[in-house]
């Protein structure tokens, strides 16, 4: 004998990303904070050191930021023109910016005018860093050169000029001292030993390269430029790795966060995509108000802080960690209650009874068990159940089609009654998973009210909504049909059309050959 | 074993067992009538324990002898009324009534007659109540010629006639009418009610029953009524209470023990009880599965039965708890499933209850299990569109289960797609994939590509639908970035053909080639690259099914349309190979073997043929071997291959094959006989059965019927040991709990004769020589017998003079001589 089974409620797929743990720890941001800056950002760079200030690079200040202040906590504005590129040193103590007008800045945090003035370069010094020994500064121009300056004495060290177009994104290794990479607009990413007199090492990316990342490891490099992301192994000789093409506009800004497990990049198209570093897929994106020029992560993913074109800084914070908030819950019965008796070890010859397991049937389903067909779609049109699951709703409403009484349970419904139902139909009817279902009660319930139409104005303009909802719907198909005419039609041409480029080439070989014959 | 001419047709699945009311004996025992045998069931095993068969037709009544409860009545359409010893299921004695009996009800306060329904002679659809006088000759076959009419214009349903308290008056009900006949008085009194069409069918009468000790009857009616008449001695004065609750048909009525409740059953699979035939005082027992048929009661009221349409029985408390059910081949309205065959237990698989997969043990009658498919709460309502099931698909090792699940709708069909895997841990198929609306349209046909020995990756599905496309489906492995692995099905490719209906797909044995038939055309597709190989056509006629040859023949490729042709293509030359004029409707192929069957329908009966598609000769033919049409049919493998004596059966040897007809009963053909057949079962059931006879008292037995067995075979010479007693004695022996057995001394004999080797046909000197064997031994035993022995002694030639001797010997000593003689003690050589 069968026991009752419950309304199967049809579970769909749901559309979208999936839930992973990725997606679960990177939406664990609060709403950002908007800072408005004087021009675009183009440099963000946390403090190594807590409690993790970050310094903000913009128009012609450097503004230094506390973790959760709005207002800058200190502000670098001895700039004529434009500052680029505010670099923190390993310690936290010494920050780097390059300018417009050619010279490298160095100032102490805690201090308000440079420590250190260094010129030399004849161009717009875009990107400045320190070296991992802390004693010397590297820097890449608009002059096409890259130099070496030493912190003590303010003098240049050695100037690289091997590429021939501007140097706009660099990065020194942290394991060895001697060596940092520079990225140019010329497609050429190049690896400087402070020991020699040239480069060591030429990574051709393709494109002019707008960012560049040495791994903490200092075995991988992730150059961006263009709209691809590539990663490249230094150790084999610069062999590429894998390359990227998740961003449709230009790449401007690369990171990693704390773990070193995942990379993140911006890019002029809106979006934050974050990688894996061990599979290079895209496990989460982030969309943002406008192009983003730079991007930071502070250590421990406390906060992300992007930059835009329109001056804007966008600071996220991470949520708390959710605390088991221990509320004073009524007194509970003691454990030794729940486990009385379950201890128990019953005997080889001890007779066991099983209490039988009682089965929790929902409400809408003890109603559909007696056959009271009308109260159970009542039970379904309850608020929390119309609202919130409404395939409860329709799958009760199916079983009742099923089961012949669908008409019976729309009929007799008073004003009110009848008003809910419309709502729910005209709201749900446009839904694919319920398409199929609330037609059919949209038929049955026209049927059934149609001699009461003009009697109540609420019914009469249920009705007109359901009826607009359904011709929106049409014309929207309509609309959706002849975009796939258009694809196909599209489609349709490009394979074509590349089944015949085929056939050309292998002509054009044919007859190359035979012109070589010829000659 | 000497071949026999024909090949058998031999039913299995039993009949349908809702013929008539099931009966209970005294001792726990259930009868039932199934199809032309009578049933004896379990009732706390559920275990089927014995099937009598004797009857010609289907048997339509069976009741207790009210004199001896050991003893069983069954009447049968073949005219015979059969009086049984059911215990021992050996037939007692048969009356020939002559005329088609049609119920039969038996009362004790009518010493030697029974009640029959028969047709009125001369009258079509008229039938009356007669009793027959079973005349208490000596005999097996007598003739009971003794009829007298009692009621005329009875309905032909044994639920239509009912006897009253303790055989005092009948009561009979037709249409809209009741009758109520009293023995006594010879007075009949009738009743009526208006006839009345309501919305939910019209009152006719359908079945009644009487109160046990009031003077009270209850009927059943079309529009659900049961109506409780009392007060019927009078003509006008009668009253009658109506009690409601079923919604259609009253099936059957039952009261209880005392009277004091009443059951009822219908259409809607509920057992109603009603207490003091009040309408509030009421219970249910629901979801019985399907219609109920009958209801009986067993004698000592503690238990209920009820017959349900699709032939099963279910044993109800009396406090209405459901109890047990005994359940062979389900039988479902429509089989569109077919036939199919699990990989994993070789059980048959087909529809059950509704929108449940039954899985069938054709070995040993019984349904291993049912899987709920559809998984909804079915309602028993006539006229309800309902999902069922409608195709079933099996990977080749059973892993995975494909079906197809459909609700009929005016404006598109419900359609689902399920894939199940099988799970060792739960050892039943758990639901992976489920797609709904694979097709557009109805999905007609659905196979697996069958490769045995390669991994996983190569499973495909292949479904075809009326929609013009035959769609693939792969399994398409997801990892998750945690690196959880889970599998699931997905649309691969879809392939159509000049917008045809697609009808038939069909993989060939290897895999690489699959063919589907769009209505009249075959196409074979690449399995690979899904490329159009070739088409083949054999017009006029849409293609009805298809399949591809096996083994040593798997470059042919068989078609049969509807028009009547069988074809066979051959796919390397991709010509038609040869074709038949032959209207077949069936087309299966032996998993194990090139051989393939055809059954053809031509009008009157099926025919079958099996052939080689090398070759256009059949290699069997057997004509009209069924007059009903067959619509599936479906080779099973046998476990062990068997020993088949003509090489015209070769093609049985691995497999078996089963066929089931439109009226859903499942055939298949035997070369063995019918006593071949039953013979083993019967005496394996002659040791189950025997509840209450404990290891002991069977060791005993066994040695009383051997002693009494000495002295009936006094006069033979010789008695041998049959072996296949051996073991059991032995098993006894060394099975049975010590401290029930009987004293060592006594057991010893038993079991030393127990292991000895018997001489099958030892010669008459041997005896002798063992005689004198043995005479030298009892040398020393009894000074009673010293005489013989010194007699022995004076012979100097005794094997010429043995005969002589022997005849001076007094009875008894010549008894244990015999005795001495039966014993073997060739073993003693050994040493």
């Amino acid at each position: 004998m069968a026991t009752y089974k419950p309304v199967v409620v049809q579970a769909f797929p749901k559309l979208g990303e999936r839930i992973t743990q990725d997606t679960l720890y990177w939406r664990g941001y609060k709403t950002p904070v908007q800072i408005k800056e004087f021009g675009a950002v183009n440099k963000i760079d946390f403090s190594p050191v807590s409690p993790y200030n970050y310094a903000v690079t913009a128009s012609s200040r450097i503004h230094i930021y506390g973790r959760y202040s709005q207002e800058p906590i200190k502000t670098f504005s001895r700039f004529k023109d434009a500052a680029y590129g505010a670099t923190y040193r390993d310690d936290g103590n010494l920050l780097v910016a390059g300018s417009e007008e050619g010279s490298i800045r160095l100032f102490d945090v805690s201090g308000r005018a440079p420590l250190r003035q260094f010129d030399g370069h004849a161009k717009p010094v875009h990107v400045v860093g320190f070296l991992s020994d802390k004693y010397r500064i590297f820097s890449g121009a608009d002059d096409y050169s890259s130099n070496l300056w030493d912190i003590p004495s303010a003098t240049e060290i050695v100037s690289y000029s091997e590429h021939n177009d501007y140097v706009r994104c660099g990065c020194a290794s942290k394991v060895n001292a001697d060596v940092f990479i520079t990225g140019s607009y010329d497609h050429t990413v190049k690896l400087f030993d402070a020991r020699r007199k040239s480069s060591v090492m030429t990574i051709e990316h393709g494109h002019p390269v707008e960012s560049v990342l040495l791994f903490p490891s200092g075995g991988l490099l992730v150059s961006a430029g263009g709209r691809y992301v590539k990663v490249w192994d230094v150790l084999k000789g610069g062999q590429l790795l894998v390359s990227l093409k998740n961003h449709h506009k230009t790449v401007t800004c690369l990171c990693l966060n704390s773990s070193g497990q995942r990379l993140l990049s911006g890019s002029l198209d809106r979006h934050v995509k974050i990688y894996s570093t061990t599979s290079y897929k895209v496990v989460h994106s982030f969309n943002y108000a406008t192009s983003i020029l730079s991007l930071a992560l502070s250590p421990e993913d406390e906060t992300i802080v992007v930059g835009m074109t329109n001056g804007v800084l966008n600071v996220k914070h991470r949520k708390p960690e959710e605390r088991k908030v221990k509320s004073q819950k009524k007194r509970q019965p003691a454990y030794r209650t729940y486990v009385k008796g379950r201890t128990y070890m019953p005997k080889q010859e001890d007779f066991c009874v099983s209490k039988p397991v009682k089965r929790v049937l929902r409400k809408y389903d003890k109603l559909l068990k007696s056959f009271q067909s009308s109260k159970a779609l009542d039970a379904v049109l309850e608020p929390p159940i119309r609202l919130y699951s409404p395939e409860v709703t329709v799958a009760v409403m199916q079983e009742l089609h099923r089961r012949g009484t669908l008409r019976s349970a729309l009929a007799g419904r008073d004003e009110k009654q009848v008003n809910l139902l419309l709502t729910f139909v005209a709201r749900r009817v446009i839904e694919p998973r319920f398409t199929s279902v609330l037609v059919t009660v949209a038929d049955i319930i026209t049927d059934i009210y149609q001699p009461v139409v003009g009697q109540s104005a609420i019914v009469d303009r249920q009705f007109l909504r359901l009826q607009e909802a359904i011709g929106k719907e049409i014309d929207y198909q309509e609309e959706l049909l002849e975009v796939l005419g258009m694809m196909d039609a599209l489609f349709a041409t490009f394979t074509k059309k590349r089944a015949t480029y085929l056939e050309e080439n292998r002509s054009n070989g044919l007859t190359e050959t035979i012109e070589t014959n010829m000659n | 074993m000497a071949a026999p001419a024909t090949l058998r047709v031999v039913r299995c699945g039993g009949g349908t067992l809702h013929g008539a009311r099931a009966v209970f004996s005294v001792d726990a025992y259930l009868l039932c009538a199934s199809g032309d045998f009578v049933k004896m069931y379990s009732v706390a095993t559920e275990k089927t324990l014995r099937v009598m068969g004797g009857h010609g037709d289907l048997v339509t009544g069976i009741q207790l002898n009210p004199h001896n409860h050991m003893q069983l009545y069954s009447s049968s359409l073949d005219g015979s009324i059969k009086l049984w010893d059911f215990m021992d299921g050996i037939p007692i004695k048969t009356f020939t009534v002559g005329s088609k009996l049609l119920a039969l009800y038996a009362l004790a306060s009518f010493e030697d007659s029974v009640f029959v329904v028969i047709p009125k002679s001369g009258e079509r659809d008229t039938f009356q109540l007669v009793s027959v006088k079973l005349t208490k000759a000596a005999g097996q076959d007598l003739e009971a010629k003794e009829l007298s009419v009692v009621l005329d214009g009875v309905d032909a349903s044994p639920k239509c006639i009912a006897f009253g308290r303790e055989g005092e008056y009948v009561a009979s009900v037709k249409e809209v009418n009741l009758q109520v006949y009293f023995f006594k008085r010879k007075q009949l009194n009738r009743f009526s009610v208006s006839a009345a069409k309501t919305k939910s069918g019209n009152n006719h009468f359908m079945c009644i029953a009487c109160h046990p000790t009031e003077d009270c009857i209850a009927t059943g009616h079309a529009d659900g009524k049961i109506r409780l008449w009392r007060n019927f001695y009078h003509k006008k004065e009668y009253t009658f209470s109506t009690l409601h609750w079923h919604h259609d048909t009253v099936m059957d009525l039952a009261f209880s023990l005392q009277g004091s409740s009443l059951l009822s059953g219908g259409v809607e699979s509920v057992i109603v009880l009603w207490r003091n035939e009040s309408e509030h005082q009421r219970d249910f027992l629901p979801r019985l599965g399907s219609a109920i048929e009958y209801i009986s009661m067993s004698p000592d009221g503690t238990l209920c039965c009820t017959l349900h349409t699709d032939n099963r029985i279910t044993i109800i408390n009396s406090n209405l708890r459901f109890s047990r059910s005994i359940q062979g081949l389900i039988k479902s309205t429509n089989v569109k499933t077919g036939l199919v065959v699990d990989p994993r237990t070789k059980a048959l698989v087909l529809n059950g209850e509704p929108g449940h997969l039954q899985f069938y043990c054709l070995q040993s009658d019984q349904q291993l299990f049912s899987l709920d498919i559809v998984q909804r709460q079915y309602i028993h309502q006539a006229g309800l569109n309902q999902t069922d099931l409608v195709k079933v698909a099996f990977s080749a090792q059973g892993e995975w289960l494909a079906t197809v699940e459909e609700r009929e709708e005016v404006t598109d069909p419900e359609l689902q797609l399920k894939l199940w895997f099988y799970d060792e841990e739960t050892q039943s198929f758990k639901l992976n994939t489920r797609i709904s609306m694979p097709h557009e349209d109805h999905i007609t046909d659905m196979c697996f590509r069958d490769m045995d020995e390669v991994e996983d990756e190569s499973l495909i599905l292949v479904t075809t639908g009326s929609d013009c496309v035959f769609k693939v489906w792969v399994m398409v492995e997801d990892t998750d970035p945690e690196g959880k692995l889970c599998v699931s099905w997905s649309c691969d490719f879809v392939g159509s053909y000049h917008n045809y209906q697609a009808t038939n797909c069909c993989f060939s044995e290897d895999g690489s080639l699959l063919a589907v038939s769009f209505e009249e055309t075959v196409t074979v597709w690449d399995s690979v690259t899904w490329d159009l190989k070739c088409t083949f056509c054999y017009s006029p006629g849409k293609i009805r099914n298809i399949c591809f040859g096996r083994l040593t023949c798997s470059k042919y490729l068989i078609g049969a349309t509807d028009h009547g042709f069988l074809c066979c293509w051959n796919l390397l030359s991709c010509a038609l190979e040869w074709s038949a004029y032959l209207n077949i409707v069936v087309l299966q192929p032996d998993p194990l073997s090139e051989h393939i069957a055809a059954i053809s329908w031509l009008s009157k009966d099926s025919s079958l043929f099996v052939f080689k598609p090398n070759e256009p000769r059949p290699i069997y033919i057997q004509r009209n071997f069924c007059k009903e049409k067959i619509q599936l049919a479906v080779f099973v493998p046998r476990e062990e291959p068997e020993t088949i004596g003509s090489a015209k059966y070769l093609w049985l040897r691995r497999s078996q094959l089963f066929f089931l007809t439109a009226t859903q009963e499942l055939i298949t053909l035997s070369t063995k006989s019918l006593e071949e057949r039953l013979t083993p079962s019967s005496k394996q059931l002659a040791v189950e059965d025997s509840l209450p006879v404990t290891p002991f008292s069977l060791l005993l037995g066994k040695h009383r019927r051997h002693q009494s067995q000495e002295d009936i075979d006094l006069g033979k010479l010789v008695v041998c040991n049959k072996p296949e007693q051996d073991s059991p004695a032995v098993k006894e022996l060394l099975h049975t709990p010590a401290h029930v057995l009987p004293s060592a001394s006594f057991l010893c004999p038993v079991f030393i004769n127990s292991l000895l080797i018997s001489k099958g046909n030892t010669s008459a000197e041997e005896v002798a020589d063992e005689v004198e064997m043995e005479s030298e031994k009892t040398e020393d035993d009894s000074d009673e017998e010293r005489d013989v022995t010194e007699m022995e002694q004076e012979d100097t030639s005794p094997v010429e003079l043995l005969g002589e001797i022997t005849c001076k010997l007094s009875k008894s000593q010549e008894k244990e001589l015999r005795k001495l003689r039966k014993m073997d003690y060739s073993w003693i050589s050994a040493f």
